[in-house]
């Protein structure tokens, strides 16, 4: 195998992990507030179908990647709203939203298909990526370098700053929070427009920086893994940096092994390359769950509802 | 002027009943305004999703057909959504069980005899339960999340029906189609009404949804399942164990998807193809919650979400609307319950203000 092709092996990969990562960041902050939020691929889904819109009318990705997080954040406001002020149970909500998201992007996608999108072209000059190392640093998309700016970021926020730690106290023990004045409710619909957002910014990491072409239901699950990458990752922004490309490498070995084929497709057919991700994601949660470092981690009102006594 | 809850003494029975019929009701109303502010023609929209299916008698075996695996889903859903434990992926379970029975089918195609429906049956039930314990052993032994574990599995499930339908399981005189031989005349389930898919899986479904209804509400079983969703600690003092409830939901649930996608294959389907996953295994989360995880409810969730499977597909041929509006028709439904339980355990006032303004009329959208 040639030095040329790891790269290019390399920077598929990076691709493929992005999105995850932006889902998984907006996720592990709103759990760190208390909220579980099941509708990341509903979520995902919307902010792809709202990125793309505006790249195909407006041909601006900027602008794409401002409008998607808006959707995002707009359609988690559904289940804050039921969640946070109606008590309603979270699991059932979530998946209620990934049931909308699933529809809304498919009818508003279907006039999309078959169109091409310009997607974003790096922002340094072009001479920075000519020798091999170049290539490696400087020539991702935009959207790559702001997602790792992002997981510092969320970590910066959440063990440096006062509203990190109030944000985390919520989650920690609600009733405490509540009972020294500070707004659970309103902290936690903040969290939940965050986690909106960014799983909108995720979603239009697809046709941004992946395949600029709109297919129905093009996360293909990548929502779900997303929500496991929090657990896996003990709600810690680094280690989910390290598990989003850990699950962007499997993702890549499923276009790799159907491009490739034979080499790939001895060891396991195609479509077990396809089911890995999956069958990894499980194989991850027992190992995490099961040690005292995963489990153990999670918020304390992770899914509860909080329900003022007054 | 503000909302204000206040606490009832005890929930409330009408609000429980109400509520879904409330839902169905204001989806009707506000998928009607969304879709015409999107474009469509939004109450016609409705009218093909909601009430096209009722008004046309030819369509009511369609409707039966449908609801049979949204029941028979649903109602295992039901019983696990009772105990607090969540199985997202009937889905999956629902796949497995129909590759099971259909490859049962596939050993049995040159043999003769009335045992063979039934053996594939019981295979589909094997399959589906199988698929059901991983994520129930993965929680009782390594505290796995069942949510995450049984939902991946549903991704695992398609991809290895995929290699099955194209691979070893295709038919070889089909053309290289993607899908499997159609079953022979002893692996069909009878059909009951002449001229239509009305067939006997429909009737074991209602015979099992009403069992469960008595199982819940009148056995032990029942009981135990709902201490431990309502009321953990009262259950662990009770003596009723927690994981033997997960194991008791998966396989049951699991069972149940299982024997709904080999009731599929033997019934309106007669073979396994790459279209064969239907979304009933999520589409029946919702008909356990609109049905109030009342077995009895849930038959007549069971029809309404059918109802919206043949409208949709009425809705498709008349109006042009795309096949995923009735996802968002179905999710709608969804929020409102959602949206409407506080009504049960909560009164809802208006404090502070004098009666409230009419809300004006919406005017007729261009």
């Amino acid at each position: 195998m040639s030095v040329d092709f790891l790269i290019a092996v390399l920077i598929t990969v990076v691709g493929a992990s992005t999105p995850i990562l932006f889902a998984g960041l907006g996720e592990l902050v709103t759990e760190k507030s208390g909220v579980l939020n099941l509708g990341v691929e509903g979520m995902m889904l919307v902010g792809a179908v709202a990125g793309f819109a505006t790249v195909d009318l407006t041909g601006n990705p900027w602008l794409a990647v401002v409008v998607a997080a808006a959707a995002g954040a707009l359609v988690s406001m559904v289940f804050a709203v039921l969640t946070l002020s109606l008590s309603a149970n979270q699991v059932a909500t979530g998946l209620a939203l990934t049931i909308f998201g699933t529809g809304l992007s498919t009818l508003m996608g279907k006039s999309f298909t078959g169109h091409g999108i310009k997607a974003f072209t790096t922002i340094f000059p072009d001479w920075l990526a000519n020798d091999r190392i170049g290539k490696v640093l400087f020539s991702y998309s935009p959207l790559v370098y702001f997602s790792f700016i992002m997981v510092g970021l969320v970590w910066w926020f959440l063990n440096r700053t006062r509203a990190g730690l109030i944000l985390r106290a919520v989650g920690e023990n609600d009733l405490s929070a509540h009972s020294i004045g500070y707004s659970v409710t309103g902290v936690r619909y903040a969290a939940v427009a965050f986690g909106g957002a960014m799983a909108g910014i995720g979603g239009a990491a697809f046709p941004l920086v992946l395949t600029p072409l709109w297919a129905e239901g093009l996360t293909g699950g990548r929502g779900w893994i997303a929500i496991a990458l929090v657990v896996f990752a003990g709600w810690k922004p680094g280690r989910l940096l390290a598990g989003a490309y850990f699950f962007g490498l499997l993702g890549t070995l499923e276009l790799y092994a159907k491009a490739s084929g034979t080499v790939f497709t001895a060891l396991l057919p195609s479509e077990g390359w396809a089911a890995l991700p999956y069958l990894a994601t499980i194989v991850a949660l027992a190992i995490i769950s099961a040690s005292k470092a995963g489990g153990g981690n999670a918020p304390a009102c992770l899914g509860k509802p909080f329900i003022p006594s007054t | 002027m503000r909302l204000k809850f206040e606490k009832r003494a005890e929930p409330s029975r009408f609000m429980l009943y109400a509520t879904p019929v409330g839902a169905v009701l204001l989806t009707m109303l506000v998928g009607a305004i969304i879709f015409t502010a999107i474009g469509y023609n939004g109450f016609g929209a409705v009218y093909q999703v909601f009430i096209a299916p009722l008004a046309l008698s030819y369509k009511w075996g369609d409707i039966a057909v449908k609801a049979s695996p949204l029941i028979l889903i649903g109602v295992g859903l039901a019983v696990g959504n009772r105990a607090a434990i969540w199985n997202i992926g009937a889905e999956g379970q629902y796949i497995v069980g129909a590759l099971a029975g259909t490859g049962i089918g596939i050993l049995t195609k040159d043999m003769h005899g009335p045992w063979i429906l039934p053996l594939m049956l019981v295979a589909g039930m094997v399959g589906g339960a199988a698929w059901g314990a991983v994520p129930a052993l993965l929680r009782n032994r390594f505290n796995v999340n069942e949510v995450l574990s049984s939902l991946m599995l549903t991704y695992v499930a398609v991809h290895l029906m995929n290699q099955l339908v194209t691979g070893p399981w295709k038919d070889p005189m089909g053309f290289s189609f993607p899908q499997t031989a159609l079953i022979t005349a002893d692996q069909m389930l009878p059909i009951l009404v002449p001229g239509t898919y009305v067939h006997l899986g429909i009737v074991i479904t209602l015979i099992i949804a009403v069992a469960l209804w008595f199982l819940m509400s009148r056995s032990l079983m029942g009981f135990q399942v709902r201490v431990v969703g309502s009321a953990p600690s009262a259950a662990r003092h009770g003596g009723f164990s927690q994981k033997q409830t997960v194991w008791l939901v998966f396989l049951l649930s699991g069972a149940l998807a299982g024997l709904a996608g080999i009731f599929e294959v033997t019934g309106p389907f007669q073979q396994m193809s790459l279209g064969f996953p239907q979304n009933y295994g999520f589409t029946a989360i919702i008909v356990a919650f609109l049905g109030r995880l009342n077995p009895l409810g849930v038959i007549l969730a069971g029809i309404v979400l059918a109802i919206t499977y043949v409208g949709g597909d009425l809705a498709q041929s008349v109006l042009q609307l795309p096949n995923a509006s009735k996802g968002i028709f179905q999710a709608l439904m969804l929020f409102f319950l959602l949206a409407s339980d506080i009504l049960i355990r909560y009164r809802v006032r208006l404090v502070g203000a004098p009666a409230p303004a009419a809300v004006p009329a919406r005017s007729p959208a261009e």
